[in-house]
Formats: C-alpha cells, sequence, structure tokens
C-alpha cells in the first residue's frame, strides 16, 4: 500500500480469545497513582 | 457502539484509528481527507467506489482512486469502521485480588499543598502501621489471590519511608511465603525521598521492582508545593538522594511529578529532570476538587495541549526521555479484558490503611461509604459498583474513542470532581485523548 501503513495491528479481537489471564500489572501501581491508563500497560504473556 | 473511525494529527502526519478493532493507520492526505469526508457525511462504511458526492469535493487530488482503493481493502479486511463489540464481552463477576497499595504511613514529612491526602493523614489521625498489620495485608493478598501468581505490593503513604522497618520485615515476610504458595511478589515504592540513605537505597535496589520517586521539576516549582513541615524547600535534600538511586539501580524507577495550574510549561520541569540526568519521568495533572487554587481548569486546556504538542516534538527528536504517559505498546499492549477492566479498583486492586481498614484503592482511603473490609478480620466485600464493565456503565465512555486506552477512567477522579464514579472527569479525559494521540504519535515515528 502506498497511502496506508498499519502500525498497529487490530488487538482488540485477536485477544478476546487470547486475553484475560489477569497476570498483568494493575496500572495504578506503575507511576501514576492519580489517573487511569491501561493502554500503557504492558502484556505478561 | 456503532462502527467508528478517529482521525487526528499529530508530528505532521495524518492518523486513523478504528475504534472496534484498535487498529491504528498512517495515511497519507489525500486518504485522510477521504476518511474526514466519509466520517462528516456520517457513514460507517466504505462502498467499492467513491460516492459520488464525495467524488466532486476530491476529484483535483492526485491519487485519490488509489487512496480509495486502499481504504476499500482495509474495510473488508475489518481493520477500518469494524464493528465495535469489544465492550459487550462478558467479563467475570469475581476476580482474584492481585494488587494492594499499603500504606505504611498516613502521616508524612511533607506539607505539599495539591496532596489528595491530606498532606498524608487521608483527613484522619496520623500515624504509622505496625508489622503485625503489615503482616496480615500480605497473609490477606495471598489468600485472596486464587490462581494469581504475580501479586504486587505498592508501599505508600503519606511517606511510607516513616516506618521503613515495618517495609523489610513485611518483604521479608512476604518473600518467605511466596515459595511456600507458589506466587511472585512484586514490590513498589513510592516515595518523596527525604528520608532516603545508603541502607534503605540498598534495599529498595535489592527488592523493588519499581521504585516511585516525587519531584515537580525545577527546583522553584517544586519547592513552592513541596515544602517540609517547617516551610523549606525539599528540592535540594531529595536531588541528589533520587540520583544516587537512579545511578545505582538496575531496576526501574520513576521520576514522578505533578504539574498545576501555576506550571502550564511543564515541558521545562520535564526536561529539567531530564537534565538532572534522570530517563524515566511522569509529570502529571493536579485533580483537586473545584474552586482550588491550583487546579486545571477548562480554560486552561488550549495551553496544556500546545504543551503536549511541545513535548512530543522535543521527545521525537532525543530518545533519552522515557515519559510515562507517551508509553504505548501498539504491537502487543494488554488484551481487551484489561482494556475493559480498567484500574481494577475494588475488586483485584485495594488499599489497606494503617488501621488494617480495605478500601477499592488509595483514593478511596478514609471515605467510610466506600470501606470494603479488614486484613485484620479477613472480613472482604469487593465493591461491585466499581467492577463492572466501566466502558459500558460511565456516562459517555461507550461513544468515546479513546475508551479501550483508558479503560473507562479514575472512578476516585470522578467521584472527587463530580460526585459520582460514573461521571466522568471530564478535564482529565481531554487531556488522557491528547496524550493517547501524542503517544501514538511518537511511536509511529519510530517505526
Amino acid at each position: 500500500m502506498t497511502h496506508i501503513k498499519t502500525i498497529a495491528k487490530p488487538i482488540l479481537k485477536q485477544t478476546a480469545h487470547t486475553g484475560g489471564c489477569g497476570e498483568c500489572q494493575t496500572s495504578c501501581q506503575s507511576a501514576c497513582k492519580t489517573s487511569c491508563t491501561v493502554g500503557n500497560q504492558v502484556c505478561e504473556k | 457502539m456503532k462502527s467508528k473511525v478517529h482521525l487526528f494529527t499529530q508530528l505532521n502526519k495524518h492518523f486513523a484509528l478504528d475504534v472496534g478493532s484498535g487498529a491504528i493507520h498512517l495515511v497519507t492526505p489525500p486518504a485522510f481527507r477521504l476518511l474526514s469526508l466519509i466520517i462528516a457525511a456520517g457513514e460507517t462504511s466504505l462502498s467499492q467506489t467513491i460516492p459520488p458526492r464525495i467524488l466532486q469535493e476530491v476529484i483535483t487530488i492526485n491519487g485519490i482512486h488509489e487512496a480509495w482503493n486502499e481504504l476499500y481493502a482495509l474495510y473488508n479486511e475489518g481493520m477500518l469502521f469494524s464493528p465495535d463489540n469489544s465492550e459487550n464481552l462478558e467479563l467475570p463477576t469475581k476476580t482474584p485480588l492481585k494488587a494492594l497499595c499499603v500504606h505504611i504511613a498516613h502521616d508524612c514529612n511533607l506539607r505539599c499543598g495539591y496532596c489528595f491526602a491530606d498532606t498524608g493523614s487521608f483527613s484522619s489521625e496520623r500515624g504509622c502501621m505496625d508489622i503485625h498489620t503489615a503482616k496480615k495485608a500480605v497473609d490477606f493478598l495471598i489468600e485472596r489471590s486464587g490462581n494469581r501468581r504475580n501479586l504486587e505490593i505498592d508501599f505508600f503513604g503519606g511517606e511510607p519511608l516513616l516506618a521503613f522497618d515495618v517495609i523489610k520485615q513485611a518483604v521479608e515476610y512476604a518473600r518467605k511465603l511466596e515459595k511456600i504458595h507458589n506466587k511472585q511478589f512484586r514490590f513498589t515504592l513510592t516515595t518523596n525521598g527525604l528520608l532516603l540513605n545508603d541502607d534503605v537505597i540498598s534495599h529498595i535496589n535489592s527488592e523493588m521492582k519499581n521504585v516511585v520517586l516525587s519531584l515537580d521539576g525545577r527546583n522553584e516549582v517544586n519547592d513552592t508545593h513541596r515544602t517540609t513541615i517547617g516551610g523549606k524547600g525539599s528540592y535540594d535534600v531529595i536531588v541528589p538522594k533520587f540520583q544516587k538511586v537512579a545511578s545505582t539501580r538496575k531496576g526501574d524507577y520513576f521520576i514522578r511529578g505533578t504539574f498545576t495550574s501555576k506550571n502550564l510549561d511543564f515541558t521545562e520541569d520535564i526536561l529539567h529532570i531530564a537534565d538532572l540526568g534522570f530517563n524515566n519521568i511522569s509529570i502529571e495533572p493536579v485533580v483537586l476538587e473545584k474552586g482550588h487554587d491550583l487546579e486545571i481548569r477548562e480554560e486552561h486546556l488550549p495551553e496544556i495541549f500546545a504543551e503536549y504538542d511541545r513535548l512530543t516534538e522535543i521527545l521525537a527528536a532525543r530518545d533519552d526521555i522515557n515519559f510515562f504517559h507517551f508509553n504505548i505498546d501498539l504491537e502487543g499492549g494488554p488484551c481487551v479484558y484489561k482494556r475493559l477492566r480498567g484500574c481494577g479498583a475494588g475488586g483485584e486492586y485495594a488499599a489497606v490503611t494503617p488501621s488494617g481498614s480495605l478500601y477499592p484503592c488509595h483514593q478511596f482511603a478514609g471515605r467510610a461509604e466506600y470501606k470494603m473490609g479488614s486484613v485484620l478480620d479477613g472480613s472482604f466485600t469487593p465493591n461491585t459498583e466499581l467492577t463492572v464493565n466501566h466502558i459500558k456503565i460511565r456516562k459517555g465512555c461507550s461513544d468515546c474513542w479513546a475508551k479501550y486506552f483508558c479503560g473507562g477512567g479514575c472512578a476516585a477522579a470522578n467521584l472527587n470532581i463530580n460526585e459520582d464514579i460514573n461521571i466522568p472527569y471530564h478535564i482529565g479525559c481531554e487531556m488522557q485523548k491528547m496524550r493517547i494521540e501524542c503517544a501514538i504519535a511518537l511511536k509511529a515515528s519510530t517505526i
């Protein structure tokens, strides 16, 4: 493609079947404590 | 929610974020123009050829049919205007507890002007947790953790180093139990730094997966708010100690600061912190009740957005600053369940006060109506108001493009600002959305 470069895969649908293990870090335990951001958390798998 | 594509421009590049699938595309100006027109027309699907009423507006643009063909191909692959069904996924009604914010001290040796915890006291009697309660908290977490292996404890306050001995003993106790119960503890510590010394630093470096070091940035900015009980600034005392932590540390650390309405030029604080030799930096907007002198107000947003733009441009040109809120994992990142569950407060995450009382998170501590039990008697009633699917229940979240990045936002902020955990803190949402766009653009600049 010359007009589009996909930089993030369709992760929501992909992980509907593979995710949910619950082992990842709780977002507020990282560095914030005053705002909720889950999009920057890391998957443990 | 129906199909939706969010368009934005950052770092002079155009992006299309497909909400339903999570796919993000970097697009050329012709493709961006086409998508803008499609969205403006209220369309949520693409036809094989450009609709006539749109074609007449773009017919003079070179490569417009080629751009359309590529957009149409993505549409057919489910990566553009895809159905947004993820928020309807079933979440488990019961989740094991996996993380505790352990309030080692409801007291502090600083008197910060914007402290959400009433300068460390959490609006109650000042005091520290004893080792009996701390061990009970460790026991409680293990007992309630089910099949979760990775367990987290953040030593928090107030200032947790006021009771460093309790931290040391609690860590030692947990390390003994983790082998017996096949668990892995990840400890973190959030500190203002005043009581750091070689012994403490050595313990932190050997035991803490992450340490959060509070510093607001420039000397005068930090010392305006982060003052001792006697009214002196803390900068000169803490900076050398933080530098020692960072220089001797192999594990994670973050310099974590707060910006207020008095330093909306917070990029200068981030750069100052970087100049001090720190690489991992988190500077966040203050959240305060309406009417507070330092609060972020609606009229500050344009200046804050411009500042985030400036910061993004600066960070795109250097690779020595890891800015926490511009982190994003476009290759993997959290699964859809994590994105729906959000912070987990009240279910998989809870806070323990020095007296052993349990609350949904550190920001709820002391609000009697949100007490969930006690580690001393083992009572625990998860807060079902908080453990539901936030995106579906919070006002306006379902229609927001950013919902799978913030997980429905912070219930405590909603409560503090709007007196309702399900009415989003609008100003916080707007800043969050801006940061997500900046994060995506920065990541794209490295691909």
